[in-house]
């Protein structure tokens, strides 16, 4: 059984961006870069299954700079047993990095695959869905729980009324949310035996990936600002103000 | 031009989202159809076809359509793909589930959470939890979106009189199959559009504790929801979080207690109208998108708005 774990290089999670004054973008220079917080967990629910001898081998690969290697090195520090880089400058968009992960999953052929439910930089929620179509298989989509059993894994699902449990037949696609696991913190002694494992580096030619964008971004601005609020003094006067001046109760 | 929009629906009604995708199919322009697959979907047809503006209802029946698994329902969304320039579905989680699979299968890369159309291949998104708003042009000859509720106003539910077609069913892939669904029974608002939203927060403290965020609610007929810590820490199921990767929402109000108010918490809150916080630390984040703040200890400030209500 072999899983392999698409991961995102992105934004900290705890970084507050903020938009370039020409509005082409973001400014992400010089800001601390992570794993995109779901591939984490998507990462450590897949070392869980090799732990616990449902899995074998776990593969993290990720499309994009030269220095996406740190994050791989991290999913390497959790557990993964090796990492692949996919190089490129271009950011490409989630059908692009579903192509590239078909290429992917077609050389590597695991078993499983669990990745992200959403990149919380373009917060677009797609790539795993593609990346389940092009395949023909499978998906099971914001999963809190996770279990393997004879050749089928039976998902928890979380929907909007609630939870949703569904039995996939494997070869499947899985998107991990928040609450699927705790990710660990990785040990001193794992991070640096992660410098040792081996991380192959491809180029986007060597999958035939093509990497050019099909939506154009005309701009990037900042969101409508709330104007300033006031602190009230107590419990009175907030309903007070809450009935006489923003009239919401009545 | 021609726009498809894929009703949500559990098989009797029409998820309300769904007519708030109307209203952006609306703004797109053109002929607007509906997609109604459903095990035995007639009365949710019938619904559709009383929207606004509908021109036809495609009715699609089928035992594999009972539970909207992406699986048995993208590839319909495919089949009907080539009469259509527009795809929309709601972006909820029925709507992200499905949309990006059949995206796939039509090779079109779809644009999510669509809070504005700025013309029928440019259209608005929130990035980086809210952030940032970008502005994209699509280059691909179909477009598929997925609309997010809270930017749009609900269409007239009446009105219309679209013709219902009945169209053939697509066999079950064969794939997932639906186990159950635990939902969260409640008498409550729906939190997604709900007038009120009272949320609690990890401050809350526990389960038991939740309660009086209840209470209040009950009180002001509204909705209840959570942040992340407190759906982690088994205060409230999961469905009951709020932020970037939880619900959008944006009432005429919202309390925010015991919730300190990072960023991902206030991307699915900040578009309320009138937003209040109750704290008890003067310096949490949250007071700067709150209206009205009060720094109290909660255990206090609340039961003292009940009383005072
Ligand atoms: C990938 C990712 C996605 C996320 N998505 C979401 C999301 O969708 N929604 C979301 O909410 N979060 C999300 N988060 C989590 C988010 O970063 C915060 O951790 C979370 O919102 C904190 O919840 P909180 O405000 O309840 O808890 P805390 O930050 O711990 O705040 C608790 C607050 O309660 C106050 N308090 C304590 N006791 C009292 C009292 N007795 N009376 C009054 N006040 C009191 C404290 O002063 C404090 O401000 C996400 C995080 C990540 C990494
Ligand atoms: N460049 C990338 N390289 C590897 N995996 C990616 C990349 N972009 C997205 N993913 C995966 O797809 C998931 C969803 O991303 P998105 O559809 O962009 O929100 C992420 O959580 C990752 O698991």
């Amino acid at each position: 059984m072999k899983i392999l774990v698409p991961i995102k290089r992105v934004v900290d999670y705890n970084v507050k961006v903020h938009v370039k004054a020409d509005e082409s973008g973001v400014d992400t220079a010089n800001v601390k870069m992570s794993v995109n917080p779901f591939d984490e967990i998507a990462i450590e629910e897949a070392v869980r299954l090799k732990e616990s001898g449902k899995a074998d081998e776990v593969v993290a690969v990720t499309i994009g700079v030269t220095k996406a290697q740190e994050q791989l090195r991290t999913a390497m520090a959790i557990g993964a047993d090796r990492g692949i880089l996919v190089e490129t400058d271009i950011a490409p968009e989630p059908l692009a990095v579903a192509k590239c992960l078909k290429a992917l999953v077609e050389r590597e052929r695991p078993d499983l695959v669990i990745m992200g439910k959403q990149a919380i930089d373009d917060d677009f929620n797609q790539t795993g869905q593609m990346l389940a179509a092009l395949l023909g298989w499978a998906q099971g989509t914001f999963a809190s729980k996770l279990q393997l059993e004879s050749g089928q894994a039976t998902i928890t699902r979380e929907v909007d009324g609630g939870l949703e449990t569904l039995l996939l037949p494997l070869p499947a696609i899985v998107t991990t949310d928040l609450r699927l696991n705790e990710p660990r913190y990785a040990s001193l002694p794992n991070i640096m035996k992660a410098k040792k494992k081996p991380l192959d580096v491809l180029k986007p030619g060597d999958l035939d990936a093509d990497f050019s964008p099909r939506l154009e971004t005309l701009k990037v601005r900042e969101p409508a600002r709330r104007k300033a609020g006031v602190k009230v003094a107590s419990v009175d006067e907030l309903i007070h103000k809450l009935k006489t001046e923003a009239k919401v109760l009545s | 031009m021609s726009t498809l929009v894929i009703a949500e629906h559990d098989n009797v009604t029409l998820a309300p989202a769904t007519l708030n995708c109307l209203t952006a199919a609306q703004k797109i322009g053109g002929d607007i159809d509906f997609l109604v697959a459903a095990n035995d979907g007639g009365s949710v047809a019938e619904e559709a076809a009383m929207a606004a503006g509908v021109r036809k209802v495609l009715k699609a029946d089928s035992p594999a359509y009972e539970h909207p698994v992406a699986e048995n329902l993208a590839p319909l969304i495919a089949r009907l793909a080539s009469e259509y320039t527009h795809i929309l579905a709601p972006a909820t989680t029925f709507g992200k589930n499905i949309l990006p699979r059949a995206a796939g299968l039509l090779d079109v890369q779809m644009i999510s959470d669509v809070t504005a159309i700025v013309a029928p291949d440019t259209f608005e998104r929130p990035i980086y939890a809210g952030n940032a708003i970008a502005t994209v042009r699509s280059k691909d000859a179909r477009i598929l979106l997925t609309i997010r509720s809270t930017a749009f106003d609900p269409a007239a539910a009446g009105g219309g009189n679209a013709v219902i077609e009945n169209i053939d069913a697509t066999s079950d892939a064969g794939l997932s199959r639906f186990v159950k669904a635990e939902l969260s029974e409640s008498d409550r608002p729906e939190l997604g559009t709900a007038g009120i939203v009272v949320s609690g927060g990890r401050g809350v403290g526990s389960a038991e504790n939740f309660s009086l965020i209840e209470q209040l609610a009950d009180r002001l007929g509204a909705a209840v929801g959570a942040s992340r810590a407190a759906v982690d820490a088994g205060f409230v199921p999961n469905d009951y979080q709020v932020g970037q990767t939880g619900k959008i929402v944006a009432p005429e109000l919202y309390i925010a207690i015991g919730i300190s108010g990072a960023i991902q918490h206030l991307a699915g809150m900040k578009d309320s109208k009138v937003i209040v916080a109750i704290n008890k630390d003067e310096e949490a984040p949250i007071f700067e998108v709150a209206d009205y703040g009060l720094v109290e200890d909660l255990f206090k400030a609340v039961p003292d708005i009940l009383e005072k209500l």
